[in-house]
């Protein structure tokens, strides 16, 4: 393939690469904020916007596609390849869309500290998004691994970049600690990938066959290492303490879009490069999905620190995506095309959603955060009276992660459930009756997702302030309220616009062979993805019903009521003014699940007695999965490497006996 | 028996000469004399070295005759005397088994490296095919002795008499390594020899002995 500047490859490959040297001007003159804020984060911003444009456009002219090039970098003989298709297209309108409000936002964010200086973090932070946007390029497994541990890597030193705390030394060694068994297990997925080949491009992998025994192998290696990457419930616990360790910008950045690069890890590997595996394997995601989506909720529902509280609702979404993805690969064994497609449509709907809304949240915190400097759900309170701009646009954020019409969150999740109701057709004996129980699964899941919104939402902004630092908090600088600004206006446009966006979406699932939907019928503002016949939604209809009802009821209200407004405290049962205290907290807010899921906690509380003069009441919440799987696992590694150390003499005689030793060994052997 | 031209008869006394010295290295305990060893092992490498090419007629092993003694004869040994001189080190005090034992082990390590070499000098087709044996019996003994020494100076001694033991192996089996590769090993010897130097000075001053039992015991938290 030529190299010519006009084809969409070579220009988000170019863009890939002005991103690099973006980072690496940050690398001039590391310690100069103004640099690195001013100028670097807004330039890469607008090559994310770039990026997502071209990548949108090359999505929707799919005889373009794919596109392949070849460069020549790296080992000899083995060159890097690239390839362009409509699922990587359609990821990277998710990277550069979401990473462009994200970017905006960090140009205001990152201040000089005691952590990284700006320029090296603004090194870290492109390289990340480079990467990100290799992994999708990358049409072997040399450059994808590369491009993923580059990834993994400069994500860490983000994570760390509060290097000085030990707490956050210690998130970052999980997660990377937890990375790289992902990567291992990622490796050994392409190992068994190439089906005896040993040619280690996509292509050799998709033409290999492998018994059906071997492609069971692939799919559990490729599940086990990108669910590592993604969250999925049992691998999970890097998460919760990763996000929170990181600064928000960066947190947004992991939550939103690498979690999907990992998504699209497992989908690249399920539906493209994986052949001759039984459709029933699909219900392993679907299991797995829907368990940490209930694990991930009911978490978030006990949190009290607000990054830890959506870092877990990240798993929930996670465990949709799963499901989703799991879904489709049933339906697809199982020769149900059309309901393939929207299954998987419906994941790659969410995962666009998430990367907005859950990017979104992230930095509403982090405004938060920076302008209180506090985490903590229990000292913070009003805030919407102090920061409306933040407020205002969390709240679009917030409504739409918890799947309320017209936003973007409730359109994937009517998908997926449209998908989960055709479950019932499924020509397996007992499968055919248990998942369709799934859909009352993510019912549930979307209701109680809906519960901890209303509990952050609340507690963070609304009533009163808990503490009287807070009236001295102010509202967010000028490209913070743009970057906000930029994902909500995505969630809205995602919300309205599904009628455009899912047969783009189709496209997709057709050409990977999964299945096609019927042809579009119906205006712009009406969503059917099963035909004009069957069940619809037209968000515009909706959203404009909503308006018009408030616009009415206000009119209504102005031309009835026409005494003066009163102001007054309220009423407060005669019982002395009410304060900031006397108010909901996050712990009892999050009490009635936490009682209805006790089992699920490992919890410690500690109640005051009776007569205790001043009485202090505190819980800690922690993870069963953490006792019971990782720590004796860690043991087991510490009593491995002790035994080991009778080995270390620390001799130098005894080192080279066993080097002698072996050498005799090896050479018996050899003849 | 067939004839066996003398030159090839030569060759093998030399071949056995240099396990001779291996073994008189195995058990000196004077680290001056054990420099001298080393060089005499050089010399008489480089001798077999030279008659294998007036032999065959391989000029490449001309070269590395005259590589082999510019190295290990003339500076290899000048750079140890030199440092012997500096150091102070002139006995290796009580080896950690005592020389009998060593000797009966290294007698048992050249059973062994006979046994392994016979089916690869029925694979060679060179002429010094035999003497594939000896080399691999020099390169373990130099191992032994290298193990068996306590003061560092010793066991740099050791290192190099392995790679004498490398070098005749290969030259025996395929008569000598590509010029590129004995170039390289050549240069590596020599920085190696320059790096150890350094750190002999280094642990000196830092222990006021080079006895190696002294670093054991700063071998750092378990």
């Amino acid at each position: 393939m030529t190299v010519a500047l006009g084809a969409p490859l070579d220009q988000i490959l170019a863009l890939l690469c002005a991103w690099v040297a973006i980072g690496a001007v940050g690398l001039v003159r590391p310690a100069s904020l103004k640099i690195a804020g001013r100028t670097l984060f807004p330039l890469g911003a607008v090559c994310g916007v770039a990026i997502a444009a071209i990548a949108a456009i090359a999505a929707t002219h799919l005889s373009q596609l794919p596109e392949r090039l070849e460069l020549p970098i790296g080992l000899p003989a083995l060159p890097m390849h690239l390839r362009l298709d409509a699922l990587s297209a359609t990821f990277l309108v998710l990277l550069g869309a979401a990473s462009a409000g994200i970017s905006l936002f960090g140009a205001g964010y990152f201040r000089v500290g005691q952590g990284t200086p700006p320029g090296l973090l603004c090194f870290e932070y492109h390289l990340f998004l480079a990467s990100m946007g290799f992994v999708l390029l990358a049409d072997d497994a040399y450059s994808f691994m590369v491009a993923w541990e580059t990834m993994a890597l400069s994500s860490y030193f983000l994570v760390t970049s509060q290097h000085r705390i030990g707490e956050i030394r210690r998130a970052g060694f999980l997660y990377l600690l937890i990375a790289h068994l992902g990567a291992l297990a990622i490796l050994l997925c392409f190992g068994v990938l190439q089906g005896g080949s040993w040619r280690f491009t996509f292509d050799a992998m998709r033409a290999a066959h492998l018994s059906a025994g071997w492609a069971a192998a692939a799919f559990l290696l490729a599940l086990a290492g990108f669910g590592t990457k993604a969250g999925l419930v049992p691998l999970h616990v890097w998460l919760p303490e990763a996000h929170p360790a990181a600064p928000s910008p960066v947190s947004a950045l992991m939550s939103g879009v690498m979690l999907k690069i990992a998504i699209y890890g497992m989908l690249r590997v399920a539906f493209d490069l994986l052949h001759g595996l039984p459709g029933w394997w699909g219900l392993v995601p679907v299991g797995l999905g829907l368990f940490s989506a209930l694990y991930g909720i009911v978490f978030a529902a006990a949190q009290t620190d607000m990054k830890r509280l959506l870092a877990y609702s990240s798993i929930e979404n996670v465990g949709i995506l799963f499901t989703g993805l799991g879904l489709a690969m049933v339906f697809r064994g199982a020769a149900m095309p059309t309901v393939a497609a929207l299954a998987l449509i419906a994941v790659l709907y969410h995962a666009l959603n998430h990367a907005f809304m859950k990017s979104l949240l992230f930095l509403g915190t982090g405004s938060v955060l920076h302008s209180t400097g506090e985490r903590n759900l229990g000292r913070l309170g009003g805030l919407i009276h102090r920061m409306p701009w933040v407020a205002w646009l969390t709240l679009v954020g917030a409504l739409a992660i918890a799947g309320l019409p017209p936003l973007n969150g409730f359109v994937s999740e009517w998908l997926l459930l449209q998908a989960f109701l055709h479950a019932n057709e499924v020509p397996y004996p007992f499968v055919d009756m248990l998942l369709p129980l799934g859909a009352g699964m993510v019912a549930l899941v979307g209701a109680l997702a809906g519960y901890v919104m209303v509990k952050f939402y609340g507690v963070v902004f609304l009533g009163q302030p808990r503490e009287p630092s807070l009236a001295r908090a102010h509202d967010a600088g000028r490209t913070e309220r743009a970057g906000l600004a930029w994902l909500a206006l995505g969630c809205v446009a995602l919300g309205l616009l599904p009628a455009t966006i899912v047969p783009a979406l189709g496209a997709v699932a057709s050409s990977l062979g999964v299945g096609a939907l019927p042809a579009r019928g119906g205006p712009w503002w009406m969503l059917a993805p099963l035909g004009p016949q069957s069940i619809s939604y037209a968000p515009p209809i909706f959203a404009g019903t909503v308006i018009a009802g408030v616009l009415l009821t206000v009119l209504v209200v102005r031309l009835a009521y026409r005494r003066p407004v009163r102001r007054a405290p309220p009423w407060a049962c005669g019982a002395g003014p009410l304060t900031g205290r006397t108010q909901d907290t996050a712990e009892g807010f999050g009490q009635p699940i936490r009682h209805f899921f006790t089992p699920w906690f490992a919890m410690r509380r500690h109640l005051p007695t009776p007569f205790d003069t001043a009485p202090r009441y505190s819980v800690e919440i922690g993870d069963r999965i953490w006792r019971a799987l990782y720590e004796p696992l860690a043991g087991w590694v510490d009593r491995g490497a002790a035994a080991c150390a009778v080995f270390q003499r620390g001799r130098i005689s005894t080192y080279l006996l066993y080097a002698l030793a072996t050498l005799c060994l090896l050479l018996a052997l050899v003849i | 028996m067939g004839q066996t031209p003398f030159v090839m008869q030569l060759l093998d006394t030399l071949a056995a000469l240099l396990l001779l010295l291996s073994f008189a290295m195995l058990a000196q305990r004077r680290v001056a004399t054990l420099v001298e060893l080393f060089a005499l092992q050089g010399g008489v490498l480089c001798a077999a070295t030279l008659l294998l090419a007036w032999r065959t007629g391989e000029e490449n092993l001309l070269l590395s005759a005259a590589l082999t003694f510019g190295v290990k004869v003339l500076a290899l040994p000048w750079l140890l005397r030199r440092m012997i001189r500096r150091l102070g080190v002139y006995w290796d005090t009580d080896p950690l088994l005592n020389i009998p034992g060593t000797m009966l082990v290294g007698v048992l390590i050249v059973v062994f490296s006979f046994g392994l070499a016979q089916p690869i000098s029925a694979l060679a087709s060179t002429a010094t095919r035999s003497a594939i044996g000896i080399a691999v019996a020099v390169i373990l003994l130099a191992f032994l002795t290298m193990i068996t020494r306590r003061k560092a100076m010793s066991q740099v001694v050791g290192f190099l008499s392995m790679e004498n033991g490398l070098f005749f192996g290969a030259m025996s089996a395929t008569y000598g390594m590509p010029m590129v590769v004995e170039l390289g090993v050549a240069l590596d010897v020599l920085v190696a020899m320059l790096v150890l130097g350094v750190f002999f000075f280094q642990i000196r001053e830092q222990f006021d002995s080079l006895d190696l039992d002294r670093l054991e015991s700063h071998q750092g938290g378990r």
